[in-house]
This record gives C-alpha cells, sequence and structure tokens, in this order.
C-alpha cells in the first residue's frame, strides 16, 4: 500500500532544524515572486489572460492537437501519440532501438516522471543521465524531485557536498556552491557531447506552427538537443497554445511565478530539425481526457508548471515534497493525481489547509483549493477514506444535527477538560500532537449570550 | 483504434463548448521612460553585462585581440562562416568566445532574440565559455508582447530568447553563474 501524506510528513519534521529551514528557503523563493510580481502593474490583466487563453485553447484542444500535427509533421517532426505512461515509454524505447543508442542525456521533465520512463528504460539496461543539476543530484541518491521546479530543494550542501564525493569524485567536505556546481558542469559537459539521444519536455506547443519552446536556466536542455543526432520532446496534450503571439502571455508569467526571474535564461523555440537530425515530439494522454471530461477538475489542466503553489502553501512548506509520494507534489499535484488512481491518492487532498493561498499566486488562475474541496467530497463518496475519519465524520453529522446533543456533548467537554484533562492531553487525541489544548471557558458562548445578549440589547 | 484517434476522440467528447480567446489590450501594459535604461538594469541584476558602443568598429579590436590569445574565438557578427555549421559538439566544446548578431532586446526582461541564422550553428551560444551579442538601441523593445510582434518563430528552424549567463540556484538556492553553458553574457548595444 502507497504509504500516506501525514505518516511521511511525520517522518520529515522529526529533524526541526531541517523542517524549519525548508519552510524558509521556499517562502525566500515566494518572496523573489511576490517582488517580480509588483513591477509588473498589469500583472492581475496577464493573469486573465493567461487563463482565458488556456480555456479556450481546452475548449477547441482537439482541432488544435490536429493542427499543430500537421503543422509539425510538415516541418519535419515526427508526431507519436500515447494514450498512457506504458506507451509513452515503450514509443522512447523503440526509437532507442531502431537508432542503436547508448548514450542518452535528459533535461529535466516531469512527464517523464510521471510515466516513470528512467525505471522503463533502466529494466532494459538503458542508462539516461538527468542534466538539471537539482536533478542530477537527487538521480544519484536514487530519489525522486521533491519540487517540480527546484528538484533538490529538500537537500542541504552538504548532502549534495557528500552525494558528489560519493558519485565525481569530488573533495570531501568542501560544501562550496560554487565548487560543487562546477564538478557538476565538467561532468555533465562530457556527457552532453557524447550525447546521442536528447530527451526533454516541452513548455508550450504551438497549433499555429507546430513548434515548442522549453525553458531552461542552465541551458541544459538546449546543449543536449543540439548535441544529440535524436531529439526526443515530451508533452502532456494541455501544453497547446494557439498562437505565437500568446507566448508573450505565458513567458511573462512563467519565470515570474516559479522563481521571481523575470525570464527564464533561455526560453528555446523549436521549430524544425537540424539538417541531418531526427526529432520526435511524443504527446501524451495518461488519464488527461479524463480530467478534461471532469467539469470540477477541468481547470487542473491550465496548469503552466510554475509551482508558485508549492512555495506558497504552508502544508508544502512543512512537510516536504516527498511526503506527496507522487511525481507532481504541492498542491497542484494533489489535484491532478487522484485522477490518476483515487484510491492511491485519496489523502492528498486532505494535505491542505484550504487557505487559498494557492489559488491567489496561480498565473493561470486555477481555483485550486476549491478544487482539493471538491476532491474531497468526491473520495469520501467513493468510500476512499479511513475509517476513524469516516467514523468522526458521521459522529460530527449527527452531533450537528441535533442541538440537544451538542449542547450536552460540549458541556461534557468542557468539564472533563477542565476536571480531568489527562483524557484528553495525552498520544491518543491526535488533536494533541504538538500543541497544548485550549483551557475550557465555564460556560458556552450560548450560554453566556443568553445571559448578557439581552441587557445589551437595551 | 489507433492511439492517437483515441484520444483525439476522447478530448472531442470531453472538451467544453467553445469560448472566444482573450483580446489582449496593449494599452494597459507597462511602458518605461527609456527602454535602454530598462533593459541594462534587468540584465545586469540577472547577471549579463550591457557596454553602449557609439560605434561597432570599436568591437573589432577587442575580436582581434580575442582571435590572437590563441584559444577558439568565433566571429558572426558580420557573416556567418558555413564551416561552423558542420563543427560537431566535441570540435565546439573548445569554444571560449564567439560574437553573435541579434535580432532584438526585450525592456522588461533584459532577454534578446537570436534566430538560428544568426548562430549559424545552434550550439554556439549554448556551448561558448563566453556570449558576447550585439544589438542596435533602436531595436530594443518594451514589452515579450512587442518582441513578438517583431519577429516570426516559424521562419527559420530555431530561435532563442537568451537573458543572461547560464545559471543555477539547485544547491541551497545559492545562485551559481555557469551551470552548463556560458559564464559569461555580454550584450553590445550599439548606438
Amino acid at each position: 500500500m502507497t504509504p500516506k501524506h501525514a505518516d511521511l510528513a511525520e517522518q520529515f519534521i522529526t529533524d526541526e532544524p531541517r523542517t524549519n529551514w525548508h519552510d524558509e528557503t521556499l517562502w525566500f523563493v515566494r518572496e523573489k515572486r511576490d517582488k517580480a510580481v509588483h513591477g509588473i502593474p498589469e500583472w492581475e490583466d496577464l493573469r486573465e489572460w493567461g487563463s482565458q487563453i488556456k480555456n479556450h485553447s481546452l475548449s477547441n484542444l482537439s482541432q488544435y492537437l490536429k493542427e499543430f500535427e500537421e503543422k509539425a509533421t510538415a516541418n519535419g517532426i515526427q508526431i507519436h501519440w500515447a494514450a498512457t505512461g506504458e506507451e509513452h515509454n515503450q514509443i522512447i524505447h523503440k526509437i532507442i532501438q531502431k537508432n542503436n543508442i547508448q548514450r542518452i542525456v535528459k533535461s529535466k521533465s516531469m512527464l517523464t516522471e510521471e510515466c516513470h520512463l528512467n525505471d522503463y528504460l533502466e529494466h532494459r539496461g538503458i542508462e539516461v543521465v538527468d542534466s538539471d543539476l537539482g536533478e542530477r543530484i537527487v538521480q544519484f541518491r536514487k530519489e525522486a524531485p521533491s519540487h517540480i521546479v527546484l528538484p533538490a530543494i529538500h537537500l542541504k550542501k552538504q548532502d549534495v557536498s557528500e552525494t558528489f564525493h560519493e558519485h565525481l569524485n569530488t573533495e570531501k567536505g568542501n560544501n562550496d556552491p560554487q565548487y560543487l556546481t562546477e564538478a557538476a558542469r565538467g561532468h555533465l559537459r562530457d556527457k552532453f557531447v557524447e550525447s546521442e539521444l536528447s530527451i526533454t519536455g516541452v513548455n508550450f506547443a504551438i497549433a499555429e506552427t507546430g513548434g515548442f519552446v522549453v525553458c531552461t536556466n542552465e541551458g541544459n536542455a538546449d546543449m543536449g538537443a543540439h548535441s544529440a543526432a535524436v531529439h526526443i520532446a515530451c508533452m502532456g496534450f494541455e501544453k497547446i497554445i494557439p498562437k505565437a503571439e500568446h507566448l508573450a502571455v505565458f513567458l511573462r508569467l512563467l519565470a515570474r511565478s516559479a522563481t521571481g526571474q523575470p525570464i527564464t535564461t533561455f526560453s528555446s523555440h523549436f521549430q524544425k530539425p537540424r539538417d541531418g537530425q531526427e526529432m520526435h515530439i511524443v504527446i501524451v494522454d495518461n488519464g488527461r481526457s479524463t480530467q478534461l471530461g471532469r467539469e470540477d477538475f477541468r481547470n487542473s489542466l491550465k496548469c503552466i508548471r510554475c509551482a508558485a503553489c508549492f512555495n506558497t502553501c504552508p502544508v508544502y512548506r512543512r512537510s516536504g515534497g516527498h511526503s506527496y509520494h507522487t511525481s507532481t507534489a504541492g498542491p497542484i499535484g494533489s489535484i491532478l493525481n487522484p485522477n490518476l488512481d483515487m484510491k492511491a491518492n485519496s489523502d492528498l487532498p486532505f494535505a491542505s489547509t484550504l487557505c487559498g493561498s494557492c489559488t491567489n499566486v496561480c498565473p493561470v488562475k486555477i481555483n485550486i483549493h476549491e478544487q482539493l474541496w471538491k476532491w474531497r467530497q468526491e473520495i469520501v463518496k467513493n468510500g476512499y477514506v479511513d475509517t476513524t475519519k469516516k467514523i468522526g465524520m458521521n459522529g460530527m453529522a449527527v452531533l450537528f444535527s441535533y442541538p440537544a446533543i451538542y449542547r450536552l456533548t460540549g458541556k461534557i467537554g468542557r468539564w472533563v477538560m477542565r476536571v480531568v484533562p489527562f483524557i484528553t492531553n495525552n498520544q491518543l487525541n491526535p488533536w494533541y500532537k504538538q500543541r497544548e489544548m485550549p483551557k475550557p471557558p465555564k460556560e458556552s458562548f450560548r450560554d453566556w449570550y443568553k445571559k448578557n445578549g439581552n441587557s445589551q440589547k437595551n | 483504434m489507433s492511439s492517437r484517434d483515441k484520444i483525439l476522440n476522447a478530448i472531442a467528447a470531453n472538451q467544453p463548448d467553445l469560448v472566444a480567446p482573450p483580446t489582449i489590450d496593449l494599452d494597459t501594459v507597462i511602458s518605461y521612460e527609456d527602454n535602454y535604461t530598462q533593459f541594462k538594469k534587468v540584465l545586469e541584476g540577472i547577471g549579463g553585462k550591457v557596454e553602449l558602443l557609439s560605434d561597432i568598429a570599436i568591437l573589432n579590436n577587442q575580436i582581434q585581440k580575442d582571435k590572437a590569445s590563441g584559444q577558439l574565438v568565433i566571429n558572426m557578427i558580420d557573416d556567418v562562416d558555413k564551416q561552423i555549421v558542420m563543427l560537431t559538439s566535441f570540435e565546439l566544446e573548445k569554444l571560449e568566445k564567439v560574437y553573435l548578431r541579434a535580432t532584438l532586446g526585450v525592456a522588461e526582461n533584459g532577454s534578446v532574440w537570436l534566430y538560428e541564422s544568426q548562430m549559424g550553428n545552434r550550439l554556439l551560444p549554448f556551448i561558448c565559455q563566453h556570449l558576447m551579442l550585439v544589438i542596435h538601441k533602436k531595436d530594443i523593445v518594451t514589452t515579450m508582447h512587442h518582441a513578438y510582434q517583431q519577429i516570426d518563430i516559424a521562419k527559420e528552424g530555431f530561435g532563442v530568447f537568451i537573458a543572461g549567463p547560464s545559471k543555477t540556484a539547485d544547491i541551497e538556492q545559492s545562485l551559481v553563474i555557469g551551470a552548463h553553458g556560458a559564464r559569461t553574457a555580454t550584450i553590445y548595444v550599439v548606438e
């Protein structure tokens, strides 16, 4: 059985200083986002345009995908369609076999993580080198990325230093980020130069032109794609936007929302393969068409993967990305993953305070917290909640339906907490964990109001 | 049924009723007193360098000096060398400096647009140690909206917006310049 968010989060927070550091680091990124956003007076208009372009794209998606396919094919790009993650992996495996390829570099693509491409290929004796620095670090450690933009955000420089000492033979105990990055640069440059096949993601695919855009800060997607004889770009079908001019809106929104940068260092526009190069695009469904049909959750397909909702989320910041046990963590992942497997991911929509901060920062105005709340209802309806939660909820339903019982229980509760506090203040009570129970008042608000309410009216 | 048809049918069946795309009103977007000043400020803030030149000829001296240094330096400002197109990544790995002409700069984010024809070889701006780009001052536009009005992304096989040197903050959010690509990016703005 998949471990649950609450249990994994409990493990994460056993190290209190590290939890605090994780929280502060992500909040720092959120603050950088705010600073960048405040420099753009039309920011709210931009969000609205981004949201509307995506609404329009989703409402004409089948047409736009056909248009994209036609244009891309005319430009010499080979288009493949994968209904599932498994099919996506098979398509890539076939291209590798057909070209008899040994050396593969990949730039960060959350879709390939979603499809577990590395595992799939590894089982067939093929090694893929992840080329984004953060991704390479977690790959060495045999971990998954804990964040879709900052894959190694859960690690401290000492951890990276130890990992590099082991795998790249760097000086033991040298924790200097500059030194460590230089070591990775040398190591990965060799990989780029030797690479025969490069796999990248797609940030935006343009129906009008049949081309696609890939955004990185390191330039790793470009180093790989322009070196290798074969380039495979993998995209979820929701990456389609209608026109080139719409890129202006999304490139203005993306990096500012993600890291507070005015734009990513490299925004590469691929239109045709270079002379002698093979270029493929794999268009993946893997549950997306189902989500498109769920009216309540359709909006989640507008996501441009900036992770602003992660950085602002009070739960994500304090529980760490791995506690979400899925490739896309955080608030948006908690909406996307129950669509893929409602049972295994039934815990995720509950990993939120529903404070709405995610919705407020979302550059394409996805109603994230409302969808989390809606998923909770779906999950309860489908019977995928813990027995304890179910009993608790049913009990509450009774309690709130009968005022007399509610008042009696309140009275007993206040008496118990006052006279025999150890009955509630113990480890068996989940509400007692990491917090003191409140001091109960002598009387309920209702009783107080009955006594004082009238006199104040006069 | 093929996966293609299966996916497209499922999408057609599940997509919502058609809604119109928004009208993007460029009158409401930001403007700057001086696009060059804004461009310089933003680019320097993200690790790039900006130098104002009264005449492009000033650069030639520097390029001659660079070429004489014995390091691999490629100059494509005036002419695209057909030889360069053919160079492999193994050969280009030794590239120290490259001088390229770019199409335009964007004031709001300090980025510069380059067409494939201006790079000659797609790898050049990424694999070099030091990237030198040349634009005209009048070609600095205000925002990305204005940039896309002037460029045609489908005209050539590849094109890119570059904003400063390659960088990463993947180790404890410490900014390190020079991840895989150029360690420095200098934009020469010709008046």
